[in-house]
């Protein structure tokens, strides 16, 4: 240690500055000065206002409850950020449980050092999230780890809705026969976080499918429609979806590869990656399984929400052999689909 | 896409099907180098609509495969080092050496940083002067040029901190050895487009000659694919064994000229052993003297080759042609991509891979009953 290093004056007290501390996730003033400028201004609203350790809810009937964490790097890429994600994506699991999105719980794990103007564009984005798929963020939780223990910002999501579904929505409602839409195009989300992190230099610029899709859901069970399940496509894309989906219902699916929509440039980075558009992450896009003789009916449904606009029918729900996914090429000859092998890795050329 | 769509246009498919279908009078088997034409032929079931009598079988060029296994293991040992990042392509963390991959070193806390671009190396060394930056550079003739153009920059620019693991392979000696193997039944090839585009094809001429075998440069879209056999299969028909060019839209005869240039200052001709195939005479690239200071084998000490354990796994024979994957007892059983037995069933490009992926675990009992 140099004689440098070796200070025995006490350090000043840490001021809030403009970055985040450990200060502000100690339960103490500083704290209380993150959430009074920062948090509850951009949450406003009636249960946060009662300052409570929770919110109390009137719920009566079934309520659809799920929750998702949040892991993206970078934060901010185009077409969203790690706020709307966290927003949408909760949002979304309540949709394909046939519920409308009505409560959130919010936790923010903060990395020490985190600029808090990326914190307010964040918390800014969850708001305008939450405003447009018409939930509100009731409780909320922030912690500060040290720098280093995290990618700047990790975030969870909490969710509840009440079910309007008046049939059972899910894996186990499918069968054969039943027609499988999906509501857009695939691999977008994915493509655009993957060029946002790695500085991909592509002609166009990608932006994430991230939106919430509840909406179209509400309209399709509005229009009396049986939907026999519904699996927003996420991680692992339309594939694990998919496959995922014929496992559980111990059916097989046929898919038409040339009815799967995919964006020339979004087709064209995955040719350069390597990658299987089927595998891409989505975070805006679902797929329905509904009676053949609906699926008309349903299709035009979902056409006119903007977010399910490019709605298409993609395949039909065989008997088995179960978990039997196969999609048919430009060829006409098929082939199987699966779920991703471990993580997806570009190939070498 | 409109461009991509021409190649996969299903009446010209057919129509170079049925092509095939009425020149071929006797049976053929073919051997297409590359695993990016492997993966399309059977994501495509472009094998599927050639006739009975043509078969092919799958070549040696996957670079993630052919990497010798104490290459990987020389990669965990430095990615261990506090002072280093390794870095690499993302297909290489997966393949096991004699014991575990680069993912299993990345979770035990190594610095290993996925990249697309060599370049993208050297960037991390600039910025991380303090740090020791390796790139594990492999592949074939296509990933060589881009590779030999960091090891330049990082001279020129005097980047002390940079250095690159190099286990390059070269096709057209594989080739020789794959023919000259005592089983071998390869009557033709269908030549990596994409190698060709670097290398030209000038070099495959005393290959055709002296095995008497035709070898047709081909591209990667089905359409390039059944050309390219349809090509093979007529000079087979004819009695002929000449190099002919499918891909002429990418490959010129003399190829890449700056591309091999930067080749030939920065590397120099080696012999390499390829995993599951054996040591091959002038079949790798190392760095030429000029360029030695910038051998991680320098600096972290060379990199010891032991004899490879037998194992189950065929991917040996599969890698020469001599078997198909669904030939292995453990295809799709004790071998998957989850549980793979050897690399042809880890890497994106290996052929083991492309049946499993695409034809599922029951692919021989598909291929038997079609």
């Amino acid at each position: 240690m140099s004689d440098k290093d070796f200070v025995l004056a006490c350090p000043a007290p840490a001021g809030d500055g403009d970055t985040v501390q450990l200060a502000h996730g100690g339960g103490g003033r500083a704290m209380e000065r993150l959430l009074d400028t920062i948090i509850r201004p951009a949450f406003d609203n009636p249960h946060l206002a009662r300052r409570h350790d929770g919110a109390v809810l009137d719920l009566a009937g079934p309520v659809a409850f799920a929750t998702d964490s949040y892991v993206v790097k970078p934060l901010f890429f185009p077409g969203g950020d790690i706020g709307t994600l966290a927003v949408n994506g909760t949002v979304n699991d309540l949709a394909m449980c046939g519920a409308r999105a009505a409560h959130l719980s919010v936790g923010l794990i903060l990395e020490e050092g985190l600029p808090l103007d990326t914190l307010r564009r964040v918390v800014g984005s969850m708001r305008s999230a939450a405003d447009a798929a018409g939930v509100q963020l009731v409780t909320g939780d922030t912690k500060v780890v040290d720098h280093g223990k995290a990618d700047g910002l990790f975030v969870n999501t909490a969710g509840l809705g009440p079910v309007v579904a008046t049939t059972p929505v899910g894996p186990g409602e499918v069968r054969a026969g039943d027609a499988v839409i999906l509501s857009g195009d695939i691999g977008r989300h994915g493509i655009a976080v993957m060029a946002a992190r790695e500085g991909f230099g592509f002609e166009t610029v990608i932006e994430s499918d991230c939106a919430p899709v509840g909406e179209p859901v509400l309209a399709l069970i509005a229009a009396g429609i049986a939907i026999h399940c519904l699996r927003d496509l996420t991680r692992g894309g339309l594939a694990s979806g998919v496959v995922e989906i014929a496992e559980t219902a111990g059916v097989s699916i046929a898919l038409d590869e040339a009815a799967i929509p995919v964006r020339d440039d979004v087709g064209s980075a995955c040719e350069v990656l390597g990658l299987d558009p089927l595998h891409v992450a989505n975070e805006g896009r679902f797929v329905a399984f509904v009676p053949d003789s609906e699926a008309e009916r349903a299709l035009a449904v979902l056409r006119r929400s903007e977010v399910s606009a490019g709605a298409v029918r993609i395949g039909t729900v065989g008997a088995g052999p179960a978990g039997d996914v196969t999609c048919r090429g430009p060829l006409g000859i098929d082939r199987i689909i699966d779920m991703l092998s471990g993580e997806q890795l570009p190939r070498i050329c | 896409m409109k461009f991509r769509d021409e190649y996969r246009d299903p009446k010209a498919a057919r129509g170079y099907a049925d092509a095939i279908a009425r020149i071929t009078t006797r049976p053929w088997t073919l051997m297409e180098i590359c695993g990016g034409q492997t993966h399309a032929i059977v994501r495509y079931g472009i094998d599927e609509l050639l006739p009975d009598q043509v078969t092919l079988v799958h070549g040696p060029g996957c670079p993630v495969c052919v990497t010798p296994a104490e290459y990987i293991d020389k990669a965990i040992e430095i990615a261990g080092r506090p002072e280093a990042i390794l870095c690499s392509f993302g297909d290489m963390l997966r393949v096991a050496g004699t014991g575990g991959d680069l993912l299993g070193a990345k979770s035990r806390g190594g610095d290993i940083r996925v990249v697309y671009s060599p370049l993208d190396a050297l960037k991390i060394a600039r910025e991380n002067p303090e740090r020791e930056v390796v790139f594990f550079a492999v592949g074939f003739e296509t990933t060589a040029p881009a590779n030999a153009m960091a090891a330049y920059q990082a001279k020129r620019e005097g980047l002390a901190n940079f250095s690159m693991l190099v286990s390059h392979v070269l096709v057209p000696p594989a080739m020789s050895t794959i023919l000259d193997g005592p089983t071998s039944r390869i009557q033709a090839f269908l030549a990596a487009g994409h190698v060709c585009t670097v290398m030209g094809f000038e070099e495959y001429y005393p290959i055709a000659a002296r095995y008497r075998v035709p070898i047709v440069v081909t591209g990667f879209e089905p359409l390039d694919i059944l050309e390219g056999v349809y090509m093979t299969v007529r000079q087979l028909e004819e009695g002929r064994a000449e190099v002919e060019n499918q891909y002429s839209r990418s490959v010129k005869r003399d190829g890449n000229r700056p591309a091999q240039e930067i080749m030939a200052q920065v590397f120099k001709v080696t012999p390499r052993r390829w995993r599951g195939i054996g040591d091959i005479a002038a079949s790798g690239l190392g760095l030429s003297d000029a360029y030695a200071d910038y051998d991680a084998e320098h600096r972290f000490g060379p990199v010891s080759a032991e004899p490879e354990t037998e194992t189950e796994c065929i991917a040996g024979l599969v890698l020469r042609g001599e078997k198909k994957p669904p030939e292995c007892p453990a295809f799709g059983t004790r071998c998957t991509p989850d549980r793979p037995l050897g690399v042809t069933m880890v890497s994106s490009e290996g052929a083991c891979a492309a049946y499993y992926r695409y034809r599922g675990r029951h692919a021989a009992a598909l291929k038997a009953a079609s």
